[in-house]
């Protein structure tokens, strides 16, 4: 049997508690192949009936923006006016 | 349990249908020709308003309207993604509406031709859009409805910018306020006629219930935007433009005047005021964009040789 980090490569595990939601990602896991990555990621991610379906998909596929650059990246900060919340509509015209 | 009783059962139990499943073909094909119908309108819709970026009256307002069209690039982009999960490419989506084989909401094919037509636009037309999506939050298709729940999410910005903008005017001078009557007076028939053909002329209406795609019909929804929308209106000291409009106390709704559906046939059809202006505008645009798709692409490609060198 391969050791971990000898032919293991590391997956990152999305579950969705049920039909219609989105995968959500749950963390990671090593395994050899996606078929063993789907069991291990059952069985490190659903013990208790949390997804109604998973996905696995290698770490090394995804392709991620740097936290630190957070500000830089994402500049909605300084938008207010993209919130509906930043307009003023009065109450008897009802909910919009 | 055979396919189609498995996909029967789906609906049955309100669950949703999502890509892998074994579906109908009329259903895939419904999907197809509605969620990618629905995209080119929010991507045709970005023309009427960038219309007006330019001569938006304060930067305020020019940001606004900015992140607007923005959005409904972004609205676009999530409905392509979930038309591509039922098998058709991008780029037959876009080479389909170039060639006038998809359509696009026939709203977009009217002019805007003041500054109140993007208060209007807000208000009248993404209310409009908003009541029908809505409902579309809740159809069997798992990827649609998704991207309804965004979707739905970042629309009431809009609506709501677009009555402020009418608020303004409509506290502002006479030229101002006449300026908010006229735009009402332009837009709310083309915006009644975006919930489609009445019942009893709809037809691809009976099968979309069946299948889950449709839970409220044309003529219901239209009744609750009227409804919603008589409100606002007097609101804003703005007057509908239909002698017909009067409420109903027995039936607990507004009724309103007769559509014209030759009108909403002939625009349908392409001869709109704006029909060919706007498929000429987004095929300049696909065209004039090919050299960035290229060098995008030969970008990538030189990477991907270095990485493997």
């Amino acid at each position: 049997m391969t050791e971990p980090g000898g032919g293991y490569r590391m997956w990152e595990v999305f579950v969705r508690p049920r039909r219609g939601l989105s995968y959500v990602h749950a963390g990671s896991l090593h395994a050899p192949d996606a078929e063993t990555a789907l069991q291990a990621g059952r069985d490190v991610y659903s013990r208790r009936g949390e997804a109604a379906s998973i996905w696995v998909v290698p770490s090394s596929e995804i392709t991620a923006s740097d936290p630190d650059d957070s500000v830089a990246f994402f500049d909605v900060i300084d938008k207010p006016y993209r919130h509906a919340t930043a307009y003023e509509i009065p109450d008897e015209v009802g909910q919009m | 349990m055979s396919p189609e009783d498995g996909f029967e059962a789906l609906l049955d139990a309100e669950e949703k249908v999502e890509p892998a499943d074994w579906m109908p073909d009329g259903y895939r094909k419904t999907l197809i020709r509605q969620i990618a119908q629905h995209a080119h309108s929010e991507i045709i819709g970005m023309q009427p308003e960038g219309n007006w970026i330019t001569r938006a009256p304060s930067l305020k307002r020019k940001a606004i309207l900015m992140a607007k069209v923005q959005d409904e690039a972004g609205h676009g982009l999530y409905l392509y993604s979930a038309a591509e999960t039922l098998g058709i490419t991008r780029d037959e989506m876009v080479d389909l509406l170039h060639r006038g084989r998809h359509k696009y909401s026939s709203i977009f094919n009217y002019p805007t031709l003041s500054w109140a037509d993007m208060g209007a636009i807000g208000w009248l037309v993404d209310g409009a859009a908003i009541t029908n999506q809505v409902m579309l939050t809740r159809c069997s298709f798992g990827p649609y409805a998704r991207a309804m729940v965004r979707i739905c999410r970042e629309e009431s910005f809009h609506q709501r910018q677009g009555y402020e903008i009418l608020i303004a005017l409509c506290k502002g001078t006479d030229e101002q306020r006449a300026m908010a009557q006229d735009s009402l007076n332009r837009w709310w028939w083309p915006s009644l006629m975006m919930f489609g053909p009445h019942d009893s002329a709809s037809t691809h209406s009976e099968q979309s219930a069946a299948w889950k795609i449709k839970r409220v019909s044309n003529d219901d929804l239209r009744q609750q935007f009227v409804d919603m929308t008589v409100p606002q209106a007097e609101y804003l000291g703005l007057t509908i433009p239909d002698p017909d409009l009067a409420w109903n106390a027995e039936r607990g709704h507004y009724d309103f005047g007769d559509i014209d559906w030759n009108e909403f046939w002939s625009v349908v059809k392409g001869d709109g005021p704006m029909n060919r202006e706007r498929i000429e505008h987004k095929r300049r645009a696909w065209d004039d964009g090919a050299w960035v798709r290229q060098a995008a692409a030969a970008y990538a490609a030189r990477r991907e040789t270095a990485a493997t060198a």
